[in-house]
């Protein structure tokens, strides 16, 4: 029976090429692998090889020619005892299959088909007695009542076990739940991120501290290409349902390398969810939230926040959902939109604008992705203006994104342009003065805020 | 590590009939079934990267052979043999080949990303060496959930330069993690040679740095790998920690679908081809030994055709995803099955 040579594609972007010579003549035998012809195309010139074993009975296209198209009929090769003259016209060949047509396309390439109400349910029952606790014991404890609750979690991460943490937040966790749940590691962050990574497809549930989230850019090729996107690589059959957590920003004088904020990297990717806390309640009720989701979840705490204490509910298990945002003041003449270590200045901003006279509506993000649009949006609907205040740098950062959205989803709603308050766009310098000038300030956010009033 | 074949190829004693059937058809369905994928690329039905297995088949067919059900394995983006070889169906792999429904990741994986769950096998990765670690965290959840799986982590010799590797035999090695690290080297990492791109002179000699042993195979001999493979798994069964195969194969076509391959002579290949052909030496040992006709193996010939063709009809025909796929699988509401559970 008859075969025809097509043109092949040599490359993923090759549409046509030219047949710059035949190796075999008409006649000639062919054996599977044999080079049959060299075809230019716009990168190189390619052997072309045979798959299929015959005679070549009729060449199609002679040499020379250009522009041939990917599956044109080239030659045709036929079996012993056939003869070439019985080869009929080349029929039609095959066209690749077309692409579905195009359907209506969705107005925002974020899946944001419509903004769902707030939730404004509080935290925690009325009433609920509460303790006073920092946020690094807080997360300690969250940790270890899961733990508890669950023998597939562990913690693995650089200094968590005998050192006792190098924040101490693991402090203790190791004389509790022994060396096999408490994994001490090498320096080799892109290694135990990816061996954490594939405990997590294999069905384990990791907390993988990053002593900061500076050195996690060495493993982010696993946070992103490996723990993020298998879920939706293998059609929904395995996903890294696990924690990436570490203190992130700016601690004090740690210089250029040891302070950036990454929350607007990591809220950049589908796939993560990701969680930057303020407060001790948030940070427990959170890092719980986090360890039981079947997702990578990239947990984002804050050096300068793990020896401040707050009200936590003492409560025998305590969860804060996901995208729900924390209406930390109510006003009506502003909405000051923040989270992490932002929100300490957000609220500091809040006091000094209340003594004259401003009232401002803070809220507190608490996760980034998913991200609460709701609550943003009810708030800018009564105070017709909004500033956001975030450590990281702003060119693409949470901020950026939010006025985009605004501007799509309220524009009528605004009385003024919202503005950005973000750290500066330098590398951190070292000098203290440098230093608190590159850093965001409550005075810059009492000034943004009177900018969008007109005051 | 061309050699001459031997001039009358004996299969060992110890190897029945049917094991020398098993490993020939085993190695002849990812041969045709990546002929037939380099056939449907040059028609652009597959796009993109697609990197074949060819030449390379008696690796990973002799290393299945040790492997019992519970096992693991994870490789790179020259993936299809792999998943042949576990098991995993010929049509739902073309049919990711070919973007569609009907394939492992319901198209949206292509041929550098598919799993099964079922089969336990873990990818499908793009990024050179980063399946290293990850199946190093495979085994580690064996070792931690305390049954006796073992992980075949496959890579080539060009991944053997990145950096994660070393991390990753350390920590393997200082947890005696159940973990096979095999390296296919088929002596070219896309378009440069080993003897270019490094100094060692052995690639499975870099793990005694960490305490980890290892030893080169000669990868065209399938039942070389597999008496190798039976060692390392008896290795990290045993709790003895990782150990390291350096496979000596070759990759009769170019790094992907687009190289010219001009970094090495057409005799070169030729000579490998003509010479070492694991299938050939197979067939030839099942000729001469008289434990198949002419007429058996043709037969054996059609029926892995007929699969192959099957497969590639059944890529053809099912449908590009529906258009919500797009925004399906992001993120999981729940589990994926098979977790923890299924391991203890």
């Amino acid at each position: 029976m008859a075969t025809e040579i097509l043109m092949p594609a040599l490359s993923p972007t090759m549409e046509e090429g030219t047949l710059a010579k035949w190796l075999k003549k008409e006649g000639d035998e062919v054996k599977s692998g044999d080079i049959l012809a060299e075809i230019e195309t716009d990168k190189a010139t390619m052997e072309f090889e045979a798959v299929d074993e015959g005679i070549l009975g009729k060449i199609l296209v002679q040499e020379g020619e250009q522009g041939v198209k990917v599956n044109t009929p080239i030659a045709v090769l036929i079996e012993e005892g056939e003869s070439a003259d019985d080869i009929k016209a080349p029929a039609e060949a095959e066209a690749p299959a077309e692409a579905a047509p195009a359907e209506k396309p969705t107005t925002s390439a974020v899946e944001e088909v419509k903004t769902p109400a707030p939730d404004t349910s509080p935290d925690w029952p009325e009433g609920t007695k509460m303790k006073t606790m920092t946020v690094r014991e807080a997360l300690r404890e969250a940790m270890a009542e899961e733990m508890e609750r669950d023998d597939t979690v562990f913690l693995m991460g650089e200094e968590v076990g005998e050192y006792q943490g190098a924040y101490k937040i693991s402090q203790g966790l190791l004389d509790k739940f022994g060396p096999r749940r408490v994994v001490d590691t090498p320096i080799s962050e892109i290694g135990f991120a990816g061996i954490g990574t594939g405990a997590a497809l294999a069905g384990l549930r990791p907390i993988v501290e990053f002593m900061t989230f500076n050195f996690a850019m060495q493993a982010m090729d696993h946070i992103i290409n490996s723990a993020a996107k298998t879920l939706y690589m293998s059609g929904g059959q395995m996903g890294a349902p696990m924690v990436f957590r570490g203190p992130n920003g700016a601690a004090a004088r740690v210089g250029a390398q040891h302070s950036q904020d990454y929350a607007a990297w990591f809220a950049a990717i589908p796939g993560l969810k990701v969680v930057m806390p303020y407060s001790a309640a948030d940070a427990k009720g959170l890092m719980k939230q986090a360890i039981r989701d079947p997702n990578p979840v990239i947990f984002l705490e804050n050096e300068i926040l793990y020896g401040r204490s707050f009200e936590v509910p003492d409560l025998e298990d305590f969860t804060i959902p996901f995208g729900k945002a924390r209406i930390a003041r109510k006003g009506d003449d502003v909405t000051i939109v923040s989270f992490g270590i932002g929100m300490a200045h957000a609220l500091e901003a809040a006091d000094k604008l209340a003594e004259e006279g401003i009232e401002a509506e803070v809220i507190d993000l608490r996760t980034l992705r998913p991200l609460d649009y709701g609550s943003i949006l009810e708030s800018v609907k009564r105070t017709n203006r909004c500033v956001t205040v975030e450590e990281g740098f702003p060119v693409g950062s949470i901020g950026n994104h939010i006025s985009a959205w605004l501007m799509e989803n309220a524009f009528d709603y605004l009385d003024a342009p919202v503005i950005n308050c973000t750290g500066k766009d330098v590398p951190m310098p070292y000098a203290a003065n440098l230093e608190k000038h590159a850093l965001i300030t409550p005075a810059e956010v009492v000034e943004a805020v009177k900018k969008v009033t007109y005051k | 590590m061309a050699r001459k074949p031997s001039p009358q190829p004996e299969a060992p004693s110890n190897v029945s009939k049917d094991e020398l059937l098993q490993y020939y058809r085993d190695m002849l369905l990812i041969r045709r079934f990546e002929e037939k994928a380099g056939q449907l690329y040059g028609m652009g039905l597959i796009g993109g990267f697609c990197h074949l297995y060819i030449g390379q088949e008696a690796v990973v067919v002799g290393l299945e052979a040790c492997a019992k059900e519970g096992d693991k394995r994870i490789t790179s983006y020259r993936d299809h043999g792999h998943m042949l070889a576990c098991g995993m169906e010929a049509r739902g792999v073309m049919a990711e080949l070919t973007g569609r429904e009907g394939g492992y990741s319901k198209g949206k994986g292509g041929s550098m990303h598919m799993f099964s769950r079922e089969k336990h096998f873990y990818g499908g990765h793009g990024i050179v060496a980063a399946q290293v670690p990850l199946g190093a965290g495979l085994a580690f959840a064996d070792k931690y959930l305390g049954n006796d799986n073992v992980t075949f982590t496959y890579f080539g010799d060009g991944a053997a330069n990145q950096g994660q590797v070393y991390e990753t035999y350390n920590m393997a090695a200082q947890w005696d993690l159940p973990v096979i690290f095999v390296i296919e080297n088929n002596q070219y990492a896309m378009g440069t040679s080993v003897k270019r791109s490094t100094k060692s002179t052995s690639l499975f000699g870099r793990g005694e740095a960490f305490g980890i042993s290892g030893e080169q195979v000669d990868g065209m001999d399938v039942m070389a790998v597999k008496a190798a493979g039976e060692k390392a798994v008896a290795h990290c069964r045993a709790g003895k920690g990782p150990y390291i195969l350096e496979v000596m194969t070759y990759r009769y076509r170019g790094h992907s679908m687009s190289d010219p391959a001009k970094y090495r002579t057409r005799e070169e290949v030729q000579k490998m081809r003509d010479e070492r052909d694991p299938i050939e030496n197979i067939r030839e040992l099942l000729l001469q030994g008289k434990h198949a006709s002419e007429e058996e193996l043709k037969a054996l010939d059609k029926e892995i055709k007929d699969v192959v063709n099957d497969s590639a009809e059944f890529a053809k025909e099912s449908p590009e995803p529906a258009l919500d796929e797009l925004w399906t699988d992001i993120y999981a509401t729940e589990l994926p099955q098979g977790s923890a559970e299924e391991n203890a």
